[in-house]
């Protein structure tokens, strides 16, 4: 496809970017790095619309069902006549989508960052860094094959990595790193296996060839991995959700949630762009990516449904009680997250069935847009606050307006309040949840009520309660800094308008979707309901809270120390894999195989004491050695010679 | 000549080889050491000629390898001599026992 | 027994004779001179050979040089009526044995072998054959091996040289730098 051969640009320019600034950023270029990084963006951002438009209105459709355009395919490792790993550039709806979204919220991430990362020390490498994961997100979300896939999942892990730790001189952002790494990579070995199961009982690694063997009811693929079983479950079933814990790691479901938390410790731009609009949500990509696989196998896309539902209510509950912005931010995204697995979940394959799988991608995509913008407004508070913790802030309403309406947009929009986007992917999940299970549904409607509760409370607890007096540095920013506030808050008006249904669906031909009014009423009273309870309790400085805190007592402690689960996890790490293996393997390391070298050292230190009077020094020892071997040689020549 | 027998010629030659090889286990002064082996590298060309002689007279490989071993003894004594002068310079001392920095 | 036999004889006696001579005298000019004997009487078991050429070059090579620069070394660095340092007893015991077992062995295996010769023509060795062998590039010629003897010669040479050549005056000699404070802590601790 020659038309769409440009969009290699889209991903050629941060990788160039981030060299350049990778390169230069420190010295050379440090003061203009980050207007060299948002004009590549801006590029990039206006190719991938343009790619928007080209796929969704000129090629991609074909008999009115969007069909998969390979832009690009080459073969990169062969291992065998049968199996080699390719790479390309692979067009689909879901894959446009990904695009538009990655591309313009890290424009966005890139604006914002003018303003609030000015005059930082490492501001250009900040900027190389920014390009490196944009350009593995962008080739990530277009890969043709599974293994493709694999290699930029582990780059938007390192940059992840790399970000999270911009500030190395604190501790807590060095431990929070480590966290999300060392969570993450547990839960990669879980995805390469699955690829290497999938692969293996497909013969290939190219999704599309194996999304058509493994679902052909008669290939001779498919009877092989449902026929073979390990624990009495399906090859197919294993692969599949080897490959969802991947998904789940990077997705931070539960319960591989704790270390998206943690991670807040990177600067907030990044936690806009990763860790709530483009790399969290890769886990979920990746399952729509392998939709039709999972929508064939049942028990698979069950445990996607439940680990989406857990995570969805858990989190929730956890931010109503959190006072660090940016964690109770982190725990709606999980939540949120949570939404679009379980909506994937319940979704069925074709025609009205697959309701679910299209509302979690329009999901997917108007969180994209308010999650930024309520990421972007906390970096905007913290940035004027300069603290965390909602406690120092308080009727801000006054000195940042515009920061106040753009959250207020936000909050609305993920409360699921019309006409906010919210509302509108919300409500499709919901009524696809309601379709197929009910309990579901009622996690669904109940995590929604929390969700508006928690939002508004950390609204009015920001910008409404009692005013501080607070002699302030510098007023609510720079353009650079409320430009993006105002699109992404334009857009997260706008963006539930769009027929998603039209465009994006599990078998790529357009639906029907509406929204029943009669339907929306119950959810959206309950959020108005949670709201009007949070404006209650927090409008004004009060001892309401306290006091509902101490009668709900123990349910409320832990709540707040987040169900335990980082102790959890410390007791497992510490106490049982420490002592049980760690121990006995450092035990045998110590002693045993460097017993091992000790003891060979030892022997060759005493055989060379013992031998060493060879080397004597004296010259005519050496003579009379030399001679004596000669001599030896001799002799066994003479005593073995072969008799002519 | 030819009623000498090769045996007994060589019988000379390895006699004066393992008198060289004597000199150079017992003696303890550098510069008798070098003689010693001047010794041994002149039985080496006797045997080189006496086989010539005797054994390939249609060639002189023999002989021109004997003038080649006298060049490089030459060299080997001249490079010789000026390792123990340095030798002496040093150590102040031309005998081999005292020259045994160079061990364990 | 032939004249030419007889002198043989004479010749193969008086080589042997100071040879020992050399590797056992006591002082060492006198191990020189004995040293010079057995070279001349080895190019004398050359001219008995009908090789003049080679016994010129002996002569001129190892007595006139080798045999020369060796009593210069010993008067640079001995006083030369002195007896040497006799070899311990046990040495030259062990040495004595090791030597006479070697030669033996060499000589049983030598005499066991059957030499044969190839023809029974006379040698021809003048000097215009060996100068047109050594020079010749082609066939049988040892040209090569004549220039990297050549070069090895002057290596040798120039190595001579510079091993002799006194390097340094000897008062100047100093530590380096980084040992001289080691060496100042050594003494004080």
């Amino acid at each position: 496809m020659s038309h769409l051969s440009y969009i290699v640009w889209i991903l050629l320019l941060p990788l160039a970017n981030f060299a350049l600034l990778g390169l230069t950023g420190r010295k050379l270029l440090k003061g203009i790095s980050g207007v060299i990084g948002t004009s590549v963006l801006l590029v990039v951002a206006a190719l991938a619309s343009m790619a928007v438009y080209q796929y969704f209105f000129v090629y991609g459709k074909l008999d009115g069902i969007y069909h998969l355009i390979n832009v690009l395919q080459f073969e990169w490792l062969k291992f065998s006549p049968n199996v080699s790993i390719g790479m390309g550039v692979a067009l689909d709806p879901i894959s446009v989508m990904m695009l538009f979204i990655v591309s313009v919220v890290s424009l966005m991430v890139h604006v914002f960052s003018l303003g609030y990362m000015k005059g930082e020390e490492r501001f250009g490498t900040y900027y190389a860094f920014l390009s490196l994961f944009t350009f593995s997100m962008l080739s990530l979300v277009i890969s043709t094959n599974i293994f493709q896939i694999y290699i930029f999942w582990e780059l938007v892990g390192i940059s992840s990595y790399l970000l999270i730790g911009f500030y190395y001189d604190k501790p807590s952002a060095v431990a929070a790193s480590k966290k999300a790494f060392i969570v993450t990579r547990f839960a990669d070995l879980g995805f390469l296996v699955g690829i290497l199961i999938l692969s293996f009982g497909a013969g290939t690694l190219d999704i599309h060839t194996l999304i058509i063997r493994l679902t052909t009811v008669q290939s001779p693929q498919l009877l092989g991995m449902t026929t073979s079983s390990f624990l009495g479950i399906s090859a197919l079933t294993w692969g599949l959700t080897l490959v969802f814990i991947g998904g789940a790691g990077k997705s931070a479901m539960f319960p591989l949630h704790v270390w998206l938390p943690d991670a807040m410790e990177g600067p907030t731009p990044i936690s806009a762009l990763i860790h709530a609009a483009t790399m969290v949500v890769a886990g979920v990509y990746l399952v729509a990516r392998l939709f039709p696989l999972y929508s064939f196998d049942v028990s698979s896309l069950n445990i996607v449904a439940y680990v989406g539902a857990i995570s969805a209510l858990l989190p929730a509950i956890i931010a109503c009680t959190q006072n660090d912005i940016k964690r109770v931010l982190a725990y709606s995204t999980i939540s949120q997250i949570g939404y679009m697995m379980f909506g994937l979940g319940v979704s069925g394959y074709s025609g009205e069935l697959g309701l679910g799988y299209m509302a979690s991608m329009f999901h997917l995509f108007t969180h994209a847009f308010f999650k930024s913008l309520l990421f972007l407004c906390a970096g905007a508070i913290i940035h004027l606050v300069q603290s965390n913790d909602v406690k120092d802030m308080g009727g801000l309403r006054k000195l940042m307006p515009i920061t106040h309406i753009a959250f207020l947009v936000g909050c609305l929009s993920i409360a699921g309040i019309p006409p906010f986007s919210g509302f509108f992917s919300k409500e499709e999940i919901l009524s696809a949840a309601y379709q197929s299970n009910k309990l579901i549904y009622g996690v669904g409607v109940f995590t929604s009520m929390l969700t508006a509760f928690y939002m508004f409370r950390l609204y009015f607890r920001i910008f409404h309660s009692r005013a501080q007096n607070r002699e302030l540095a510098h007023g609510e920013g720079s353009l650079s800094m409320k430009l993006p506030l105002v699109v992404l808050a334009v857009s997260a008006t706008l963006a539930g308008f769009v027929p998603f249904s039209l465009f994006v669906t599990p078998d790529h031909a357009p639906i029907e979707a509406h929204v029943d009014l009669i339907f929306s009423i119950f959810p959206v009273v309950l959020s108005v309901a949670a709201i009007l309870f949070a404006a209650r309790l927090y409008r004004t400085q009060n001892a309401r809270p306290a006091k509902i805190a101490t009668s709900l007592g123990k349910i409320y402690r832990f709540a707040y120390r987040k169900f335990y689960f980082d102790e959890i996890y410390l007791f497992v790490s510490k106490k049982i894999i420490f002592n049980l293996i760690g121990r006995p393997a450092a035990w045998i390391d110590k002693h045993i195989v460097d017993g091992l070298m000790n003891l060979l050292a030892a022997t060759t230190v005493k055989i060379s004491v013992l031998i060493k009077g060879f080397q004597s020094g004296k010259l005519q020892n050496y003579a009379v050695y030399f001679f004596a071997g000669i001599i030896g040689l001799a002799a066994l020549f003479v005593y073995f010679r072969q008799s002519p | 000549m030819n009623n000498v027998p090769l045996v007994q010629i060589l019988f000379v030659s390895t006699g004066l080889f393992f008198i060289g090889m004597y000199g150079l286990f017992s003696r303890r002064n550098l510069i008798t050491i070098l003689m010693s082996i001047e010794l041994m590298l002149n039985s080496v060309n006797i045997n080189f000629v006496a086989f010539n002689k005797y054994l390939y007279t249609t060639q002189l490989n023999g002989v021109i390898f004997t003038i080649f071993i006298i060049t490089i003894a030459a060299a080997e004594a001249a490079v010789a001599i000026a390792i123990i002068i340095n030798l002496y310079r040093s150590h102040h001392s031309i005998d081999v026992e005292d020259a045994g920095e160079l061990k364990y | 027994m032939t004249a030419s036999q007889v002198i043989f004889y004479i010749i193969a006696g008086f080589i042997l004779a100071t040879g020992f001579l050399a590797v056992t005298a006591s002082r060492i000019f006198r191990s020189a001179i004995w040293l010079l004997f057995s070279l001349i009487g080895i190019a004398a078991l050359f001219f008995w050979m009908h090789l003049e050429f080679i016994a010129a070059v002996q002569i001129t090579v190892y007595v006139g040089g080798i045999v020369v620069l060796i009593i210069f070394s010993i008067f640079l660095t001995q006083k030369s009526g002195a007896k040497m340092a006799k070899p311990a007893r046990s040495r030259a015991l062990f040495a004595g044995l090791a030597v006479l077992l070697g030669f033996a062995l060499s000589f049983i295996l030598i005499s066991l072998y059957h030499f044969q010769a190839e023809t029974s023509l006379a040698l021809n060795a003048g000097v215009s054959d060996i100068g047109t062998q050594l020079m010749r590039t082609n066939g049988e010629g040892y040209a090569l091996p004549l220039e990297v003897v050549s070069i090895l010669l002057l290596a040798a040479l120039i190595g001579c040289i510079v091993i002799a050549m006194k390097s340094k005056p000897a008062g100047k000699e100093t530590t380096p730098e980084h040992l001289k404070g080691k060496s100042e802590e050594m003494i004080n601790t």
